[in-house]
């Protein structure tokens, strides 16, 4: 921490580790790699400062499978990658899922595919961020579209994560995570802190996995080493956390699992709108497109065009109902995308031919300039 | 043995999935008579397996178990560790498991000297996938995928963990389970990363395509080719050639990690004290 | 108000600590609203290297210098790639100690001083040129006012060398005076 004073010079990554550390993230394990990186450097010398604990481990996949570990303990835990780690952890994040642990993945999205461009910005994770791992599973992904943002949207990450004991992946780009930012940190006291529910029934009475022990979709989760003694598998388990092939017990703990995503929709969509309500034409757009987003359509609005801005936090779930709505007032929505059309096909499955849908692409590892998005505006 | 082997098992989760005449049993049952014997909490026990047949063990034990992903085990084990230190954390796993795909976390988990406790479940073979050679079959042994004869040659897994940091490294087998109970004993009691090979022995798919048609051909094997680390030390390197040598292998004192990890934190605490 | 402001140079010049630095100064000490982002390859010394910030009275919608009104060039390779990318009225300064063919271009001027050879041989240390370019710039177009540059510098530089940086960015300050007093009274 640099200064004493509240407001700071702060870098994207930089918000990301303390962020985390204010929603009370306590275990980090990771793995250097540009353009994360200095996420892990932060957070080696912060967690020990409040007791917590940083792991470098030997490689991408020990770091995701150690996070899990600690969440057990009842720690709150994360990971912090780019692409390439971020493929090696999916086998694990699959783990989490049907296991119901808690913890956050950050990806720094970078030009890909493969090594790609280490260095520069990408948005072409979006996809494998919600499929990345095999079969069927929830997962919520953030995506902030400042530093500021990103301290504050870290924390909400946290809270869903532990609130619907899910993995949450926290989506950054090369732009947010490098850029710094002036910030003024809230006060701890200003921000809403969730811990995930843990049980209050005796030991020999806890069946980790049953859900109607808690709010009908997320059990209550022991600490290890509290005595609850209960075991976790990624095999597909009853109520008991047993392994079962059972047909209809299978079948409940997938739809149950699943079920997630839909009942944690309302809670977890963050989704502003700018200039809409007199909207000719919207710009849906996420990270840091959403800032060029935001230039375009005040330049736009400067020309006499009635632009307006979606910009969303939340990916996934999508945010159906927002698009739907616009989609039935304006004439077109511009998704410009640092990939080549990957959240497009929500936006146009979302609106139900109420409107046109244009994709504006960039794939040469530079961010989409305002002036691009003006140009897609006066075009449609 | 204070108490009765049932007193830590899942009854109710009983039959095993272990085929007739597998080692692993006799293995988890070692496991069992050295924690009865340091007399460890049932609440202060962590059992973390992988995938295969050997890290189907935890579910079978009434601690709080957990049943990771192929080869993870020991990185799982690592972050429950870090963050509670207090709770003896063993890891049972299997030899692909461990020294294939989890090999790399193997030879770290070693390097850090973290207080954790790996049983080797050594049948040379795949077994939950069918008789797959693993990187513990012994080279000319034949497997599903090694129809003509396997011709790499196997780890010497306890020089190796050794050679990478361990503070224990020893060897058993399922044919002097006793033996293996006290060795794992010792591994649970060092301070420190400990490691146990325990060899055990899989008729179903190593023993029938290799000449040992059964559980008992397999552990008269063992019985005629184990040789004590004393009498290891009388014999020369072609008498040992095909023999496989049990007993503590490696012992030293290191740092552990956890305890370490302490000193980072006093440090970091001081930096903060000297800013203010 | 609303400036950009791009530093260019080789990796290892310090570009992205004096970018991160002017930033600090101009929004935490100034209070105005301000955004640095960077370009870097991936050798940590002497691959292309690129600091940009932008100062505004407004929120900043997009991060990204589009039309900068303030362009520093500290090697050859930076100059022949930035030195004409400038707005119609903005200002170059270049480091001419490591940059023999100047800039070319109508409508903005061009300012030179020897930047890398004023931390060597004025300063005694040429790892503090960056500092020294931030004076010479903070001289030359006022983008900051220099006790927020101080108050900055003070709080991002290793701790031992505040002296010398300190010293860096005021002759740094006075060079830069002096060339624009040179400048505008040609």
């Amino acid at each position: 921490m640099h200064s004493k004073t509240d407001t700071r010079l702060m870098q994207g990554n930089e918000a990301c580790a303390e962020g985390a550390i204010a929603a009370g993230m306590r275990f980090f394990a990771g793995y250097p790699i540009t353009p994360s990186t200095e996420i892990a450097e932060e957070l080696a010398a912060l967690l020990p400062k409040v007791g917590g604990k940083f792991l470098q481990m030997e490689d991408e996949i020990a770091s995701i499978s150690a996070v899990i570990g600690a969440s057990l303990t009842g720690a709150k835990s994360m990971t912090a990658t780019s692409g390439p780690g971020f493929s090696l952890k999916q086998e694990s994040i699959g783990f989490a899922a049907i296991a119901e642990i808690p913890c956050v993945i950050v990806n720094v999205m970078r030009a890909g595919p493969s090594t790609g461009v280490p260095t520069a910005p990408s948005q072409a994770d979006v996809m494998q961020a919600r499929w990345g791992t095999h079969g069927d599973h929830p997962v919520v992904v953030l995506c902030p579209t400042s530093v500021a943002e990103t301290y504050t949207l870290i924390v909400e990450a946290f809270n869903i994560s532990e609130r619907w004991r899910i993995p949450v992946i926290f989506l950054m780009d090369e732009v947010i995570a490098h850029m710094r930012e002036k910030v003024t940190i809230p006060d701890s006291s200003q921000l809403r802190i969730v811990d995930r529910a843990r049980p209050t029934c005796k030991p020999e009475d806890y069946l980790p996995f049953d859900a109607d022990a808690g709010d009908g979709v997320v059990p209550p989760m022991a600490d290890f080493g509290t005595g609850y003694r209960y075991h976790l598998t990624g095999l597909t388990h009853d109520k008991t956390g047993f392994p079962t092939g059972k047909r209809p017990e299978v079948d409940t703990l997938i739809r149950r699992l699943y079920s997630k995503m839909d009942k944690a929709k309302q809670e977890v969509t963050f989704v502003d709108e700018v200039l809409i309500e007199d909207a000719d034409v919207a710009v849906f757009a996420y990270g840091i497109t959403a800032r060029a987003g935001a230039k375009a359509v005040r330049d736009a609005r400067a020309e006499g065009i009635s632009a307006g801005l979606v910009r969303t936090k939340t990916l996934w779930p999508f945010p159906d109902e927002h698009v739907e709505r616009i989609a039935s007032t304006v004439r077109a929505i511009v998704v410009p995308e640092m990939n080549m059309g990957q959240l497009v096909h929500e936006v146009e499955r979302a609106s139900k031919g109420k409107t046109k849908v244009v994709s504006l692409t960039r794939v040469d590892a530079e961010p989409i300039s305002p002036d691009e998005i003006l140009s897609a505006l006066k075009e449609v | 043995m204070a108490k009765p082997i049932t007193y830590y098992l899942r009854k109710d989760k009983m039959p095993h999935i272990w085929c007739e005449g597998c080692g692993h049993g006799i293995v988890l049952g070692a496991v069992l008579r050295a924690i009865d014997s340091l007399e460890l909490d049932k609440n202060n026990v962590c059992v973390v397996s992988g995938i295969g047949c050997a890290s189907r063990a935890p579910g079978y034990l009434d601690f709080d178990t957990l049943h990771t992903t192929h080869g993870r085990a020991l990185a799982f084990a690592t972050g429950i560790k870090m963050m509670k230190p207090k709770l003896n954390v063993i890891v049972l796993a299997g030899d692909g498991d461990l020294a294939a795909i989890g090999g790399n976390h193997l030879i770290h988990a070693a390097r850090r000297n973290i207080n954790l406790t790996t049983v080797c479940f050594n049948n040379s073979i795949y077994g939950m996938t069918s008789g797959q050679y693993s990187p513990m079959t012994p080279t000319g042994k034949m497997a599903t995928t090694a129809p003509y004869g396997h011709i790499e040659e196997p780890f010497d897994l306890c020089d190796l963990v050794f050679a990478a940091g361990a503070s224990f490294v020893g060897r058993g087998a399922t044919y002097h389970a006793r033996p293996l109970s006290r060795l794992i004993a010792k591994a649970i009691s060092t301070d420190g990363f400990a490691f146990v090979e325990a060899i055990s022995q899989c008729p179903t798919y190593f023993g029938r395509r290799n000449k040992m048609r059964n559980a008992l051909a397999m552990l008269d094997w063992q019985k005629e080719h184990a040789v004590t680390t004393k009498a290891a030390s009388k014999l020369s390197p072609e008498e040992l050639a095909d023999k496989f040598v049990i007993g503590e292998l490696g012992t030293r004192t290191r740092p552990e990690y956890t305890k370490r990890y302490e000193d980072i934190i006093a440090a970091a605490a001081k930096e903060t004290d000297d800013n203010v | 108000m609303y400036k950009e402001i791009r530093l260019s140079g080789t990796g290892g010049q310090g570009l992205i600590l004096a970018g991160l630095i002017l930033a600090e100064a101009a929004g935490v000490y100034d209070g105005h609203e301000v955004i640095q982002t960077q370009s870097y390859g991936p050798e940590a010394r002497g691959g292309a290297s690129r600091a940009e910030v932008i100062i505004s009275d407004n929120v900043i919608d997009f991060p990204k210098v589009t039309s900068p009104d303030i362009v520093l060039v500290m090697s050859q390779q930076a100059c022949d790639r930035y030195g004409s990318q400038v707005k119609q009225g903005g200002i170059i300064l270049v480091d001419d100690t490591n940059v023999s063919s100047l800039p070319t271009i109508e409508g903005a001027s061009v300012v030179t001083l020897p930047i890398t050879e004023i931390a060597r041989h004025d300063v005694g240390r040429q790892v503090v040129a960056n500092v020294v370019a931030l004076g010479a710039l903070v001289g030359v177009t006022d983008i900051a006012t220099p006790k927020a540059m101080e108050q900055a510098i003070l709080s991002r530089v290793p701790k031992g060398t505040e002296e010398l940086n300190m010293k860096a960015f005021n002759v740094g300050l006075e060079r830069g005076r002096e060339a624009r007093a040179k400048h505008e009274t040609p």
